[in-house]
C-alpha cells in the first residue's frame, strides 16, 4: 500500500517534470522572443518596451516575407539571474531563433554573456544600455541598434561649458554602472573643453533623503550634473527645490524624461530649463517620429508620447523584421545569413539613420534637449540641436577611447 | 501508520534495503532515469535549478524544522560560496579571479559558508525563538548592500561573470546531463546527511532543545554549542548549493541574494513542508514550475500575488506543507481502508 | 524593565566600586557631558579650517544631523506600532511595511482628491487602524499561540499587498502635496558662514521636516502617557511582562491585542502619509521601512516604546551622517550598528534581559 502511494507520487513529479511543450508553431511562423521586465518594479518600462516592439511589427501586418511573425514573451524582474532564466527559456524551451531583449544594463551584459553560448540564435538588444555589452568582449550574435548610456550624452559637455558657461560642475548620481556610464559621456567631452568637476556624490539606489546630499553639494558651483531615475530624481528634485537650491541643473537621460516631468509636485520650477540629452526628444517635429508616436498610440495602454524603452525595442524589432524580409524568412543556416544582413544593415528610424559598427553596436543620431513648459501646461523635452551620427567612442579614436578604461565611480575625473 | 505496521511484521533483519526504503529507491530510480525522458531546458533550468533551491531550502529547514530557528540568511552563504568561487577561480570580469583548481576553490567555499553561517548563528541564537528571522533578515539585506557598494572584492553592482562548471576527467561538467547528475548527487548527499543527523545522537538533542531549551540546558546540554553546530551544517548545505548556483548561472551579482531571493528559499521550505527533508524539494520543483511557465499560462504580472496566496493557503491549510496534505490524504485513505475491511 | 520607564541604573553600571575614587557611572556621566559640549561647540562656533576639512562643511554636517533627527522622528513612528505589538503578542509583523506603503497610498489618494492634506492623514490613520483590526481579528487569533506561523502569515500578505499594491498604483512615484503653511524653509537661527562683508548666512531648513520631528515627539510622548497613566495602557504593561497572568486575572486579552494592533497599524499609515508627504511614495517602501523597524527594534530593544526612540534616533542619524560622510558603505552602517548591538547586547538598549 504505502509503497505504491509513494510511487505514484514519484510518477506524478517525473510526469509534471518531464510534460513537453505544448506550444508547437506552425511550420511557416517565425518566433520572436521578446524579453523584457514584465514582473517587478519595472513593469511598466517593459511593458511601454513591448508596446515598441509590437508597433514595429504592426508596421509590416505582422507578416516578414510571407511568414507569420509570433511574439514570445519572456519576464525577468530586472536583474540579471532572472533575465538569463527567461532567455534560456525563450530559446530552449520555446525555441526562438531571435530574441529582442533586454531592458536594463546588467541584464545585457548577462544576456550577451548567454548568447556566446548559443551561436545559433540572434540576440538583439532592447533598450539596456550598458557600455561594455558590446565595446569590450563582444559576443559575434549580439547586436544592439538603440545606442548605450554614453552615447546618450554626446553634445551636453560641450554645450553646458560652451553655451551654458558652467565652469566647475557637481555630480549627483546613482551608485551603478548604468550612471557610470552616463556621468562618463557627459564629463569625456565636459572636461575635454575645459570643465571641471570638484565633486561627484554617488548615492546608492532607493536612497529617499537626498536633502543631506544636497548640503554636502559645494556652494561655488555653477551648476549640478543629476543622473538619477525614477523616484530617485523625483526625490532628489524635490528636496532641491525645498531646500532652496539655486544651482541650475544639467539632467541624465533618464533624469528628465515623461515619468519624471510628468510627477506631481513641486518639481516644475527647478526643472525648466535644464539641459539634457538622449535619444528621443518630445518636441521631434519631423514627420518620421510623427508617424511614430500616431503608429505607437494605437497600442494598448500607450503613454501619450513613447518612451525611450518603447523606442529602443521599435528600432530593434525593426532591425529584425527588415533583415528577416531581406532573407526571405529564412533562418534554416542557424541564422548566419540573416546576422550577415544585421551587420550590414542601415536603415531610416523615426530618429534618423541608423547602422553598426564592427562590434555591432548602433551609430546613431543623439538629441540635445532643454525641459520648457509644453502648451497646455505639462513639461516636455525640446528639440535643441541634433548631434548627428554619434558612435559608440563619442569620435574619439578607438585605441584612444580604450585607454580611457572601463567606467568606474573614479574614472573619468577632472577635479 | 498503523496500517503499515500491520503490514510489515517485524523482521529481525532489517537488511540495507529496508533501512534505505522502498520509496527512496523508487524515486531515486526515477531521478536518475530523468534525463532518458526530459530535453536538456527540462533538465537543468527545471531539474537541476529545482535541485539548487532545494538544498538552499534544505539548509533552511535543517535549521527550522529541528532547532525551531527560522533563517532568511541561507541565500547569504550560499552567496558566500558563490563569491568564493568567482574570486579563487576564474571569472572574465577581469577582477581578481586567482584560477584555482575547482578541488581546492570547492572546499574553500564550502568552508568560508560554513564559518559565515556558524557565526552569524551565534550571534543570533544570543537571543530566542522568533528574534532569529528578524536578524537573519537584516543580515541578508546587510549582505546584499555591502555586496553591491563594494568594488574592490566583491566588483558590486554588476558582480561576476564568466563563472564555469569545471571539466573533470574529460566530463564537461557545464553539459546538462553531467551538471544534472552533479546537482543529483549533491542533492543526495546533503538529504542523506540530514536525514541521518536527524536520527542521530546530535538530532535528538537539537530537536529537544528546540522543544524545551531550558530543561535540556539544565540537565547539562550546551544549548548554543548544538544550535551553532547546526548553523555550520547548514552552511555546508547552503554553499554546496551556492557553488551549484553559479555554476548554474554563469554569474553572479547583488541579485542573486537580494532579500526577494532570501524570501524565495523560504517560500520553497514551507510550501514543501519543513518536517522532513524531501519537503524543501517538492516545494522547490513546484515553485519552479510555477515561475517558470506562469508567463505562458496566468501572465508574469501577477505572479508574485498567485505565490504569495498559495503560500498564505499553505501556512493556513497544512502547517506542513505539501508533505502535510499528503501525509492527511494518507491518513485518510488508510482509514477508508480499514472500513472497507470492516 | 518594562516598556517605558526609564532605567534606574545605566546599561552595564556596577553597583559601585567603593574604594577607587570615580564610579563608572560618574565616567560615563563625564563622557557624556564632554560629547555635548563638543556638539555645542560644534553648532553655535564659527569653525576652524581643521575643522572643516574633516567635516566638509558647517552646512552639510548641521544639515545632516538635523536629516537624521527627522529621519529618527519618521522611523520611531513606525517602529513605535511595530515593537508594541511584538512585546505584546510575540508576533513579528513582517506585513507592517505594508501597513505604511498603504498608508501613504491611502493618504495621496485622500489629500488628492479632496485637497485637504490634514484629510489624508487622518483617513490613512483611521483605515489602518481598521485594516489592523482586521488583520488582529481574522488572520493572528486564528493562530494564536503558534508564533512562528503568525510571522509566515505576514510575509504571505506584505507579499500579496506588495503586488496588488503595484498592480493598482503602477511603478510610478508619487508625491503627497503639503500645504503651503507648512511648506517652504525657515531660517534657524544658527550661523554657517560669515561672508566677506561682514553679513552673516544663517542655516535654512524645510519647515516641514520640523514639523515631522515635533509631531513625533508629541506621538511619542503620548503613547508613553498612555502607556503609564492610563487603564489601557497599564493592562498592555502588564501584559507584555505576562501574558498569561493577565488574561487569568479576567482582563479580555484579545480587547487589548485588538487595541494595539489598531493603533500600531494605524501609527503605520500615519507614518506613510507623512513620509510620502516629506519624501515620496514608491514600491519597495514596504520593505525599505520594514527593514528600518526591524533594525530600529533590534537595537533599541523589543517591545519598550523608549527602547523604540533611542533606536530610531541612532539608526537615523547614522543613516544620514554615513550618507554624506562615507556614502560608499553607508547603508552598511546601521547594519553593522545592528550586528554590534546584537554582540554586546543582544537584547537590545532598553529591552529587559530572558
Amino acid at each position: 500500500m504505502r509503497i505504491h502511494r509513494r510511487t505514484l507520487l514519484a510518477l506524478a513529479l517525473a510526469t509534471g517534470l518531464t510534460a513537453p511543450a505544448m506550444a508547437v508553431a506552425q511550420a511557416e511562423d517565425i518566433k520572436i522572443g521578446v524579453l523584457a521586465t514584465f514582473e517587478g518594479a519595472f513593469t511598466v518600462l517593459g511593458e511601454d518596451g513591448e508596446r515598441g516592439a509590437l508597433t514595429a511589427l504592426d508596421e509590416v501586418g505582422g507578416m516578414a516575407a510571407g511568414n507569420k511573425i509570433v511574439v514570445v514573451r519572456g519576464s525577468s524582474d530586472a536583474s540579471p539571474d532572472s533575465a538569463i532564466r527567461a532567455a534560456r527559456k525563450l530559446v530552449e524551451q520555446d525555441g526562438v531563433k531571435i530574441l529582442v531583449g533586454p531592458l536594463s544594463g546588467d541584464e545585457g551584459i548577462a544576456v550577451k554573456d548567454y548568447a556566446k553560448t548559443q551561436p545559433g540564435v540572434t540576440f538583439i538588444n532592447g533598450s539596456s544600455a550598458a557600455q561594455d555589452t558590446t565595446l569590450r568582449d563582444p559576443a559575434e550574435n549580439f547586436f544592439r541598434f538603440s545606442t548605450d548610456g554614453a552615447q546618450w550624452m554626446a553634445g551636453l559637455g560641450t554645450y553646458a561649458y560652451n553655451e551654458k558657461g558652467y565652469k566647475n560642475v557637481a555630480v549627483v548620481a546613482e551608485d551603478y554602472s548604468f550612471p557610470y556610464t552616463q556621468v562618463f559621456g557627459f564629463m569625456a567631452e565636459f572636461c575635454k573643453a575645459g570643465g571641471k568637476v570638484p565633486s561627484k556624490s554617488w548615492v546608492p539606489i532607493g536612497n529617499k533623503d537626498y536633502s543631506s546630499v544636497i548640503a554636502a553639494i559645494p556652494d561655488d558651483v555653477d551648476a549640478v550634473y543629476v543622473a538619477l531615475g525614477g523616484a530617485d530624481a523625483v526625490n532628489f528634485l524635490t528636496q532641491f527645490q525645498q531646500s532652496g537650491g539655486e544651482a541650475p541643473l544639467i539632467g541624465g537621460s533618464i533624469t528628465v524624461d515623461q515619468t519624471v516631468l510628468t510627477s506631481k509636485g513641486r518639481l516644475r520650477d527647478v526643472l525648466i530649463g535644464t539641459p539634457a540629452a538622449g535619444p528621443t526628444a518630445d518636441t521631434n517635429d519631423t514627420p518620421e517620429w510623427n508617424a511614430f508616436v500616431e503608429a505607437y498610440k494605437k497600442q494598448e495602454g500607450a503613454f501619450p508620447s513613447p518612451s525611450l524603452f518603447a523606442h529602443a525595442y521599435y528600432i530593434g524589432m525593426k532591425a529584425a523584421l527588415l533583415a528577416l524580409e531581406e532573407t526571405g524568412g529564412k533562418l534554416d543556416d542557424d541564422g548566419a545569413n540573416f546576422r550577415k544582413v544585421l551587420s550590414s544593415l542601415s536603415f531610416e528610424t523615426p530618429t534618423g539613420k541608423v547602422s553598426l559598427d564592427k562590434n555591432r553596436n548602433a551609430i546613431a543620431d543623439i538629441y540635445l534637449t532643454e525641459v520648457t513648459e509644453g502648451p497646455d501646461g505639462n513639461l516636455l523635452n525640446k528639440l535643441i540641436k541634433v548631434v548627428p551620427q554619434v558612435n559608440q567612442t563619442l569620435g574619439i579614436d578607438e585605441a584612444e577611447f580604450l585607454a580611457l578604461g572601463a567606467v568606474s565611480r573614479e574614472n573619468p575625473s577632472c577635479p | 501508520m498503523n496500517a503499515d505496521v500491520t503490514q510489515n511484521p517485524a523482521t529481525p533483519a532489517r537488511n540495507l534495503l529496508a533501512r534505505i526504503g522502498t520509496g527512496h529507491l523508487v524515486l531515486a530510480a526515477l531521478l536518475l532515469a530523468y534525463p532518458l525522458v526530459s530535453s536538456d531546458f527540462f533538465l537543468t533550468q527545471i531539474g537541476g535549478y529545482s535541485l539548487i533551491f532545494g538544498m538552499l531550502a534544505l539548509s533552511l529547514s535543517l535549521l527550522a524544522g529541528y532547532g525551531g530557528m527560522v533563517s532568511l540568511a541561507q541565500i547569504s552563504f550560499a552567496g558566500v560560496a558563490g563569491y568564493t568561487v568567482a574570486i579563487f577561480g576564474e571569472n572574465n570580469s577581469n577582477i581578481l579571479g586567482f584560477g584555482w583548481p575547482w578541488w581546492l576553490v570547492m572546499p574553500l567555499a564550502l568552508f568560508f559558508a560554513a564559518t559565515s553561517s556558524a557565526l552569524i548563528g551565534w550571534v543570533s541564537v544570543r537571543t530566542e525563538g522568533i528574534y532569529t528571522i528578524m536578524i537573519t533578515l537584516a543580515v541578508a539585506t546587510a549582505a546584499f548592500y555591502f555586496v553591491r557598494q563594494n568594488y574592490t572584492l566583491f566588483n558590486g553592482f554588476p558582480g561576476y561573470t564568466g563563472l564555469r562548471a569545471p571539466i573533470v576527467f574529460g566530463v564537461n561538467f557545464r553539459d546538462p546531463v553531467p551538471f544534472y547528475y552533479m546537482c543529483l548527487v549533491a542533492a543526495t548527499l546533503s538529504y542523506a546527511a540530514v536525514l541521518y543527523a536527524a536520527r542521530s545522537t546530535f538530532g535528538l538533542t537539537l530537536q529537544a532543545i528546540r522543544d524545551n531549551p531550558r530543561r535540556m540546558r539544565a540537565i547539562g546540554f550546551d544549548v548554543t554549542a548544538h544550535k551553532v553546530v547546526a548553523w555550520f551544517y547548514a552552511g555546508l548545505i547552503a554553499g554546496l548549493a551556492g557553488v551549484l548556483l553559479v555554476w548554474f548561472n554563469g554569474r553572479i551579482s547583488p541579485g542573486t541574494i537580494n532579500v526577494a531571493a532570501a524570501i524565495n528559499v523560504l517560500i520553497i521550505a514551507v510550501i514543501g513542508g519543513l518536517k522532513h527533508p524531501i519537503g524543501p524539494f517538492v516545494g522547490a520543483v513546484m515553485v519552479v514550475l510555477m515561475q517558470t511557465f506562469a508567463i505562458d499560462i496566468v501572465g508574469a504580472e501577477r505572479f508574485n500575488t498567485l505565490i504569495g496566496v498559495f503560500f498564505l493557503a499553505i501556512v493556513f491549510f497544512s502547517p506542513d506543507g505539501i508533505l502535510g496534505l499528503w501525509g492527511q490524504l494518507r491518513q485518510r485513505l488508510a482509514q477508508e481502508d480499514l472500513r472497507s475491511r470492516q | 524593565m518594562s516598556i517605558a520607564d526609564a532605567p534606574k541604573t545605566p546599561p552595564g553600571s556596577a553597583p559601585g566600586s567603593p574604594g577607587t575614587g570615580i564610579t563608572r557611572r560618574q565616567v560615563w556621566g563625564l563622557f557624556w557631558l564632554v560629547l555635548a559640549a563638543l556638539f555645542i561647540w560644534l553648532v553655535f562656533a564659527d569653525w576652524p579650517d581643521w575643522v572643516k576639512n574633516i567635516l566638509l562643511s558647517k552646512k552639510a554636517f548641521l544639515s545632516a544631523c538635523l536629516n537624521g533627527l527627522t529621519l529618527a522622528g519618521l522611523y520611531f513612528l513606525v517602529a513605535s506600532g511595530f515593537t508594541l505589538v511584538f512585546g505584546l503578542m510575540r508576533n513579528v509583523n513582517l506585513a507592517h511595511g505594508s501597513l505604511y506603503l498603504l498608508g501613504a497610498y491611502i493618504g495621496y489618494e485622500i489629500a488628492d482628491r479632496t485637497g485637504y492634506w490634514l484629510l489624508g492623514v487622518l483617513g490613512a490613520f483611521l483605515i489602518l487602524s481598521v485594516v489592523g483590526l482586521l488583520m488582529q481579528v481574522v488572520v493572528f487569533r486564528r493562530l494564536e499561540g503558534d508564533d512562528l506561523r503568525q510571522t509566515l502569515v505576514t510575509i504571505g500578505i506584505s507579499i500579496i499587498a506588495a503586488d496588488l499594491m503595484l498592480a493598482v498604483w503602477t511603478g510610478g512615484t508619487y508625491q503627497i502635496l503639503i500645504p503651503d503653511w507648512l511648506a517652504g524653509a525657515i531660517k534657524l537661527p544658527i550661523v554657517t558662514a560669515v561672508r566677506s562683508n561682514g553679513s552673516i548666512v544663517l542655516l535654512s531648513y524645510p519647515f516641514f521636516r520640523l514639523v515631522v520631528l515635533a509631531l513625533a515627539i508629541v506621538i511619542g510622548i503620548g503613547l508613553w502617557l498612555m502607556l503609564n497613566k492610563t487603564r489601557v495602557g497599564m493592562m498592555i504593561r502588564a501584559g507584555v511582562d505576562d501574558r498569561e497572568m493577565l488574561s487569568a486575572s479576567g482582563t479580555n486579552v484579545h480587547l487589548i491585542f485588538a487595541v494595539v494592533f489598531a493603533i500600531g497599524a494605524g501609527l503605520a499609515g500615519l507614518a506613510g502619509v507623512i513620509g510620502g508627504s516629506a519624501l515620496s511614495v514608491a514600491p519597495g517602501e514596504d520593505v525599505r521601512y520594514l527593514l528600518a523597524s526591524l533594525v530600529v527594534v533590534i537595537v533599541g530593544g523589543m517591545g519598550s516604546i523608549t527602547g523604540a526612540a533611542i533606536g530610531a534616533l541612532i539608526i537615523g542619524l547614522a543613516e544620514q551622517i554615513g550618507l554624506v560622510y562615507f556614502p560608499t558603505y553607508g547603508v552598511v552602517l546601521t547594519f553593522v550598528i545592528m550586528v554590534v548591538t546584537l554582540a554586546i547586547r543582544p537584547q537590545g538598549i532598553m529591552g529587559k534581559s530572558q
